[in-house]
């Protein structure tokens, strides 16, 4: 039960950043496909700087730099959709899909130069980090309790404070209602989407570190990050563009995400002799039958996809 | 002299020259992009590389085998075709078929499970192909139609759902020690496409098959309904403004189920005619969808969403894909051709900026122009 508990929380907080990801950049305007894509190459920027860093770094300067370095290339990455679909007009879910296959592409190339690079006959694209990921874990009694957890926590807060309740947030709101009526009243459109896709990209690296570093010491890239960046889609329009709807959202998709890994540990569940694979479909398909109910009253940023164009009326 | 400039004009004005030029420098750009980041990894070998990746088959000296192995590619290349196509129908018709992946993958589940576990002959397999697929995209289109579903979501989720459900299917029919399916030539001989002697053309190369030529018919198929019938109009209307087609009269939720059903089709059909081939066997333990749907997507575009530019641009896709196998492995690794064609995806999304672009540049021009002949004349 504590681990279901556990696994719950973490693959939560993975949603719950992923998702305020998207739910940043689509209330500027801009619809984030793109966010697998940018876990996976967040994840990489972490996971290369556990590798790297020497052994005997205090705990908490460890779980900093992790973190700067999968922000950073987070939303480096996520200025490819923000260039194109902001500055350039293109399609977004073009853009968006072709980040999906940018990120894993790049990261298991790049992967698999520096293993090769350290001997010839590694030709795997898994990093490992075992040593650096204690780190980020304390155990209280028996529950594996993970910085993370409190982090994605702290950051739905600021979320919802951000959007709610500064000028900022409101702008960007604005930008993604009506941007010709924000631009009417001097809000630069396309600085407030270019502040929604950093966020989102910042946002979405992070989930995708917690995501790696969930449970495994260890991570296989070529496997990416198995469809969470669209899961987490799922959550956000589960949650109605809302942060604290998000939230609980997230922690109903991460129970069923985590059923899939400790179903064993439950009599019930395995007397059922219902196959894992099953178990594993779960969360895909509870989010299916979850978007027939929400997307018929979906509150949208009414905005959402359409290029800016100043002309335009 | 100027009615020749006139005619230069006109070529650069035109949009299907203007789409080829885009994607040609989308192809460029691409190569190019792939070789610097060859570089970055290890400049001494990148040249080769690249060069290995652009020649693909052609690697081998001798023609016979060049001939074989440029027979597998078009194979590939024909199911690539018809997961293009299934994207670019769906395109038309203003909705993102992602779902290729997925409808490519219950596609194969299909075909392969009634060739082995049934023993069906090749044509009910391929039927059974394009049947389950087309449900799993009538699925996304319902969805769409009737809850106002992301099509893009719920596409995504049924490719993990349809991926996880094949695995299930197939470890029926796999061989005892290894996690692949058995054989489609040892097990059922009569559910192999038959060849019609093409493999003669191609030193002998099996796998290619009566599929080949099926997938060009259908892609010229898929023109002539989105160009010459009224279906493929109605459809298209349906896709550009779904309010006025509905106010014309015209079934709007239908035209949507019925779209992402026969693109659903159209990638199973890719799957029958890949794995009907007996060119490779499923393996049951994977754990991601295979590429060859995304790689639609690439092929779709590049071919400037044009059901012919569509042929040559999937055949590239292949080329350039099949062409990652034979670079240097002990400096390289092949999935820098995914990388490649994940750039020329991203580059497509530049296409209509630059279209807007060179027509502005063009407008300037002749402005200029304009204006200076008629200087010419007042003096």
């Amino acid at each position: 039960m504590l681990l279901l508990i556990q696994y719950t929380l973490i693959f939560a907080s993975v949603l719950v950043l992923v998702a305020l990801g998207g739910c940043f950049s689509e209330h500027s305007g801009v619809i984030n496909i793109g966010l697998e894509g940018i876990m996976v190459m967040g994840a990489l920027g972490g996971a290369l700087m556990m590798k790297y860093l020497p052994a005997g770094v205090p705990a908490f300067l460890v779980i900093l730099l992790v973190i700067i370095a999968s922000v950073l290339v987070g939303m480096v990455f996520s200025l490819f959709l923000g260039v194109a679909a902001i500055q350039f007009k293109a399609d977004q879910t073009l853009v968006g899909t072709a980040l999906n296959l940018l990120g894993p592409a790049a990261a298991v190339v790049l992967v698999r130069a520096i293993n090769t690079a350290e001997s010839v006959d590694n030709v795997s694209s898994t990093v490992a980090y075992g040593q650096a990921k204690k780190s980020f874990i304390m155990n209280i009694g028996r529950f594996e309790f993970n910085w993370f957890m409190l982090i994605a926590l702290l950051l739905l807060i600021a979320a919802y404070v951000v959007l709610y309740k500064t000028r900022f947030g409101l702008r960007l709101c604005a930008c993604g209602e009506h941007p010709q009526a924000a631009d009417s009243v001097g809000i630069n459109v396309y600085k407030m989407r270019y502040a929604g896709v950093l966020i989102s990209g910042g946002l979405g690296g992070l989930g995708g570190l917690v995501y790696i570093t969930a449970g495994v010491s260890e991570w296989k890239f070529e496997n990416g990050v198995a469809g969470f960046g669209f899961l987490a889609l799922a959550v956000m329009i589960f949650g109605q563009w809302k942060p604290v709807n998000i939230g609980l959202a997230a922690l109903l998709f991460g129970l069923f995400r985590a059923l899939s890994n400790v179903y064993t540990g439950f009599d019930v569940l395995v007397a059922l002799k219902i196959p894992s694979t099953v178990y594993n479909m779960l969360p895909y398909i509870i989010s299916l039958v979850v978007l027939v109910f929400v997307s018929g009253k979906s509150r949208a940023p009414k905005a959402e996809g359409i290029p800016y164009d100043k002309g335009q009326r | 002299m100027h009615n020749k400039e006139q005619k230069k004009e006109n070529i650069l004005r035109n949009n299907g020259f203007q789409t080829i030029i885009a994607s040609l420098l989308c192809i460029v750009i691409g190569l190019l992009i792939g070789y610097i980041v060859l570089l970055i990894i290890n400049p001494g070998g990148a040249g080769k590389a690249i060069l290995a990746i652009i020649k693909n088959f052609l690697y081998y000296p001798s023609a016979v085998a060049a001939m074989k192995y440029f027979g597998t590619t078009l194979v590939k290349a024909s199911a690539l075709l018809m997961c293009s196509l299934s994207v670019l129908f769906a395109y038309k018709v203003g909705l993102f078929n992602i779902g290729a992946a997925g409808q490519y993958v219950v596609g194969a589940g299909a075909c392969l499970y009634f060739g082995l576990a049934l023993g069906m002959p090749w044509y009910v397999c391929l039927v059974a192909a394009i049947l389950v697929a087309a449900l799993v995209g009538g699925i996304s289109g319902a969805l769409k139609a009737y809850f106002n579903v992301n099509e893009v979501i719920s596409c995504i989720m049924l490719n993990w759902i349809g991926l996880y459900c094949v695995n299930m299917l197939l470890t029926q029919v796999k061989e005892q020690s290894t996690p692949y399916t058995r054989s489609l030539t040892s097990t059922n001989k009569s559910a192999l496409l038959p060849t019609l002697g093409l493999d003669k053309l191609f030193s002998d190369n099996e796998f290619v098959t009566l599929g080949v030529l099926l997938a060009v018919i259908m892609a010229i198929a898929v023109w002539v309904i989105l160009e010459k019938t009224k279906f493929g109009y109605e459809l298209k209307a349906t896709g550009m403004n779904k309010q006025a087609a509905k106010y014309c009269g015209m079934r709007e939720k239908r035209n949507i189920i019925l779209t992402m059903m026969i693109a659903g089709g159209l990638s199973g059909f890719g799957a029958g005619i890949f794995y009907l081939t007996g060119i490779e066997q499923w393996m049951v333990q994977q754990t991601s969808v295979p590429a060859m749907g995304f790689n639609g997507i690439a092929a779709a575009f590049l071919g400037g969403l044009h059901p012919i530019g569509t042929v040559f641009a999937s055949y590239f896709i292949q080329h350039i894909t099949s062409g990652g196998t034979y670079v240097d492995k002990t400096m390289y690794c092949t999935q820098i051709s995914d990388l490649i064609s994940a750039f020329i995806i991203y580059l497509c999304g530049f296409v209509l900026f630059f279209k807007i672009w060179l027509n502005r540049f063009l407008d300037k021009r002749e402005e200029k122009q304009g204006a200076k002949e008629q200087k010419g004349g007042e003096a």
